[in-house]
């Protein structure tokens, strides 16, 4: 049994597990339940200044499924919490006291002035939460009156907001950071530079998740009107992953402390995040369609591959992955695989050939000796990866390097030695 | 052995052996359709494969992977027009088709998990509706001028008729019965095509318009091949097959001795099921789709003992797999290796003593002198149907025949010009409405390419 105890930024929790500030974490109610679950901690639901917002009585979720209704992805248009201040406040001091192995972190969304942070920081604090949160990222409602994401996108106005949290705070910050811009590292830098302990991402992405095809509208609407909201759910990992994966390789941010979040749904996901760099995990789309049991299969999951890794703690695991990610231009232009195809577990379906012959390189044959056969033909293949992607069989077709001989393709030997496009003949700017 | 054999008892058949409600269960649909989450779901298991084995396994070769696509994206009707404008019985075909040995047994699926996508389920989720409502897919083509006789109403001469109207020709169909439909309104299992399935597919597919029906009119006794040759631009024959083999044996016309064809005829036309007589030990002769389906049909309308007794072993028979276990687990024993030798009788029909089976060196089959009897009520003969030349008449001898059917070439035209020729009476066709369909839809293109090019017969037959 792996040690799954983690410290985030100086904040210790039993497992790297966290709850996102989101509706899992709206109440007392359904933060017991979380702990009662096994969840290492929570980030509260986002607190604002009172009076509290007001959210639509309308719909405020709409999916992306898979044919079988599996969730792909999420979108939202719920605001920061909509209950008073002071029963959020005296729920979470209980919460503090009954659950004090367990991470409890404030999320925070204020107004542009100092006078305001300084006036509910320390009220917010006197709960006893471990650390504060700041919620820089939401995309919807809250952006359009100059805060979350709105804040998040101009780097400036995160470093002066983390400079005044961090001044009326003696708890840890963390700096929540939005996906809705071009490049995360300004933001990162930016956050770190206001003194940041650590970051979180990422916050959802702007979305509209389809329309309605009775009434030609967008969908969902409140009273014939949508508005745009925010994206979660599997299909944004692969987008949180890059961005938590260049905080963690650039020299500038690489010793700010991440929290990872987007997509996290199994113990594999958040294998992900933690080799790429994130220093433990929030959760909130897959405990929103499966409840909070999930967790049972996220430490177990966790526990074991850490074992089976012979790494003993997660804090070994942090960033394991991080050296692999590189430029383009740094990739071995001299490095050659191809796809081999197993004859045993092929099932003769055929998308490997007509994904080969329709958009890529013409490399799978479809007859061999009259016969329905599927093999690659070497000469051409550039090895892609294409078809190991799209193939229904796990393991049926996998990549092979050569490593001596000529390339069938190139007719070119294969060469031991590393070479890339810094160097190839064919870049004008080749040193 | 003598004829004493018989065992001493009244013969056992009535009518009403069940209640209403028990026949009424034992007659629903056999397999219950898809509902919409199900057809989702299943649709999802499709690899969309290149080439896909399901489609050339389908005698009509209707895009299989691009119809449960469109069943995906809840285009439903665009994927009932993928499958009937290769199929314009594809509703019927959902139903009745041996999927087990056609699209289903070649889906990938089964080397991955042996559970195949449900294919035919899925193509009746798409078709049901558009005949249901009968939504116009297709329209008559631009009137050619010209006209063509197609006899038969079964599913070839529909097929045909339907697809020459398409492409703008004229069309008089000849039909013996009174209802058309052929062997789906006659002979399909009742619990196959419930509901009046089949006349309201035959109602979609005549309300392209353009097709002229005349019930009750024999190619033969009311119409004679030289008149049609002479009145019409071109001839699809489509007639199936006439007479119902006999065993050969002695008193075979004695009372209790049935064709199961005939049979199952009355069955399907019945208002009142309950109402047929049935004995209660039925022995059915045969190995094929007829036999399982009159031994099945006996047990549900009430008969408690029902054997089949086939000559050969379970992998001959005619009938697949999974209809043989349908017939099992429907409580119908199939006996294997044995032949009928003699019908058992007083007055009429008391038992079949059979002989055992066996093959020789050479792979023939044999009697081994070994016998046994069975106790009977009623026996059915399902020993399949024969094709009778006699509607041709005195021009019978014109046409070519293979293995006592009619010779045609791949785009079905007979040896005769200006005739073509499909379904059950044709050789080479493997007695199932898919085929029957296809046949049908090959004859019309070919007829249509004939019309307007003028190409010949006689010319066309060689190539
Ligand atoms: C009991 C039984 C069960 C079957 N079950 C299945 C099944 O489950 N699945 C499957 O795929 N297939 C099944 N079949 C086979 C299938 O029904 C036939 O292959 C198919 O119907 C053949 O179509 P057809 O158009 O050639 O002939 P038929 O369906 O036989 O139609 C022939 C038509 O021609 C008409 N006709 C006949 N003689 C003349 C004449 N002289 N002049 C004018 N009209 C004439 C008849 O009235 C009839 O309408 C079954 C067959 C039987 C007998
Ligand atoms: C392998 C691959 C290569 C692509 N290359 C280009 C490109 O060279 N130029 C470009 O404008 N978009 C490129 N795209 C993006 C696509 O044009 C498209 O905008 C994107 O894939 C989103 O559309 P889709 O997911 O609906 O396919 C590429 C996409 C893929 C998958
Ligand atoms: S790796 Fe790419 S090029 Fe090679 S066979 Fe597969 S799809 Fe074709």
């Amino acid at each position: 049994m792996a040690d799954l105890t983690s410290e985030f930024a100086g904040i210790q929790s039993p497992n790297p597990f966290w709850l996102a500030s989101a509706p899992p974490t709206d109440k007392a109610y359904n933060v017991n339940r979380a702990f009662e679950a096994g969840w290492g901690g929570v980030v509260w639901k986002t607190l604002g200044e009172d009076p509290p917002v007001v959210n639509v009585s309308g719909p405020r979720y709409s999916t992306m499924f898979s044919n079988e209704r599996r969730v792909i992805g999420l979108n939202n248009i719920e605001l920061i919490t909509d209950r008073p201040l002071q029963i959020n406040l005296d729920e979470m001091r209980q919460i503090k006291k009954d659950w004090p192995d367990r991470a409890l972190i404030a999320s925070v969304m204020l107004p542009m002035n100092e006078k305001t942070w300084a006036k509910y920081i320390p009220i917010i604090e006197d709960t006893g939460a471990d650390g504060f949160e700041l919620n820089f990222g939401c995309p919807h409602g809250m952006s359009e009156r100059g805060m979350g994401a709105a804040v998040g996108q101009v780097p400036e106005y995160i470093q002066m907001a983390t400079e005044w949290a961090k001044k009326y705070a003696r708890v840890p910050v963390i700096v929540k950071l939005t996906p809705n811009v071009t490049n995360i590292l300004p933001v990162a830098h930016a956050a770190a530079n206001g003194g940041a302990d650590a970051v979180s991402l990422i916050n959802t992405v702007n979305s509209i998740m389809r329309v309605n095809y009775d009434t030609l509208t967008m969908y969902p609407t409140t009273d014939g009107m949508g508005s745009h909201g925010g994206y979660c759910g599997a299909a944004v990992k692969p987008i949180a992953l890059h961005m938590v994966a260049e905080i963690a390789r650039n020299a500038e941010t690489a010793n700010v402390p991440i929290s990872g979040i987007g997509g996290i749904g199994d113990w594999r996901d958040a294998v992900d995040f933690l080799a790429l760099g994130a220093s433990n995990v929030q959760v909130c789309t897959a405990a929103m369609v499966y409840g909070f049991k999930i967790i049972d299969d996220l430490t177990s999951g966790l526990s074991d591959f850490i074992d089976a890794k012979n790494l003993h703690t997660v804090s070994a695991l942090v960033g394991k992955a991080v050296p692999s990610v590189t430029d383009w231009q740094h990739l071995n232009l001299n490095y050659v695989e191809k796809a081999v195809i197993d004859q045993d577990l092929c099932i003769k379906c055929g998308r490997c050939h007509i994904v080969c012959e329709d958009t890529s390189h013409q490399a799978i044959t479809h007859t061999v000796k009259g016969e329905r056969c599927f093999e690659v033909i070497d000469e051409e293949c550039v090895g892609c990866n294409l078809c190991v992607s799209i193939c229904p069989v796990d393991g049926c077709i996998s990549m092979q390097q050569l490593t001596s001989g000529v390339d069938p393709r190139t007719g070119r030997d294969v060469q031991a030695e590393k070479a890339t496009w810094t160097t190839h003949p064919n870049n004008p700017m080749a040193k | 052995m003598t004829d004493n054999l018989a065992t001493e008892r009244q013969a056992d058949i009535r009518t009403g052996r069940l209640s209403d409600a028990e026949i009424e269960q034992n007659f629903t649909d056999k397999c219950p359709p898809l509902s919409h989450a199900e057809a989702l779901i299943e649709s999802d298991r499709c690899y969309f494969c290149y080439d896909a084995p399901c489609t050339e396994a389908c005698p009509t070769e209707i895009d299989i992977p691009g119809f449960i696509q469109q069943i995906r994206s809840n285009n439903i009707k665009g994927s009932a027009q993928t499958i009937l404008t290769e199929n314009i019985m594809g509703g019927m075909c959902s139903r009745v088709c041996p999927t087990e040995i056609l699209c289903e047994e070649v889906c990938v699926r089964n080397i991955h998990e042996d559970k195949p996508v449900s294919i035919g389920l899925l193509q009746r989720f798409a078709t049901d509706p558009i005949i249901e409502s009968n939504t116009e897919l297709f329209s008559r083509g631009e009137d050619s001028g010209h006209t063509v006789a197609v006899v038969g109403a079964g599913p070839a001469g529909l097929s045909c008729a339907h697809r020459l109207s398409m492409l703008g020709h004229s069309v008089v169909l000849y039909n013996r019965d009174q209802k058309p439909g052929g062997l789906n309104e006659y002979g399909i299992a009742a619990y196959k095509a419930v509901n009046d399935f089949a006349q309201r597919e035959v109602e979609y597919i005549l309300s392209i318009g353009g097709i002229d029906v005349r019930s009750g009119v024999s190619l033969g006794s009311d119409l004679s091949f030289p008149d049609l040759q002479q009145q019409y631009d071109a001839v699809f024959l489509a007639f199936g097959l006439g007479g119902a083999n006999k065993l050969g044996l002695p008193n075979e016309d004695i009372e209790g001795v049935l064709s199961a064809v005939d049979y199952i005829s009355d069955l399907r036309q019945s208002e009142n099921k309950g109402g047929l007589p049935v004995g209660n030990r039925v022995v059915v002769i045969g190995g094929g789709m007829t036999a399982v389906d009159i031994a099945v049909q006996s047990k549900r309308l009430g008969a408690e003992f029902v054997d089949i007794v086939y000559r050969r072993g379970a992998k001959q028979m005619g009938a697949s797999r999974h209809e043989q276990e349908l017939a099992q687990t429907s409580g119908v024993t199939i006996r294997h290796w044995a032949q009928p030798t003699r019908i058992l009788l007083d007055d009429r029909v008391t038992g079949m003593q059979f002989e055992r089976t066996e093959l020789d060196a050479e792979g023939n089959l044999r009697g081994t002198g070994e016998h046994w009897s069975l106790d009977a009520d009623i026996i059915f003969t399902a020993v399949g149907q024969t094709f009778t030349d006699e509607v041709f008449g005195e021009v019978a001898g014109d046409f070519e025949y293979q293995y006592g059917k009619l010779l045609v070439n791949d785009n079905r035209r007979t040896s005769v010009a200006r005739t073509w020729a499909g379904g059950d009476c044709i050789f080479g066709h493997d007695d199932l409405t898919v085929t029957a369909v296809q046949d049908g839809k090959l004859a019309a293109i070919d007829i249509d390419r004939f019309l307007e090019t003028g190409q010949q017969g006689d010319e066309a037959w060689q190539t």
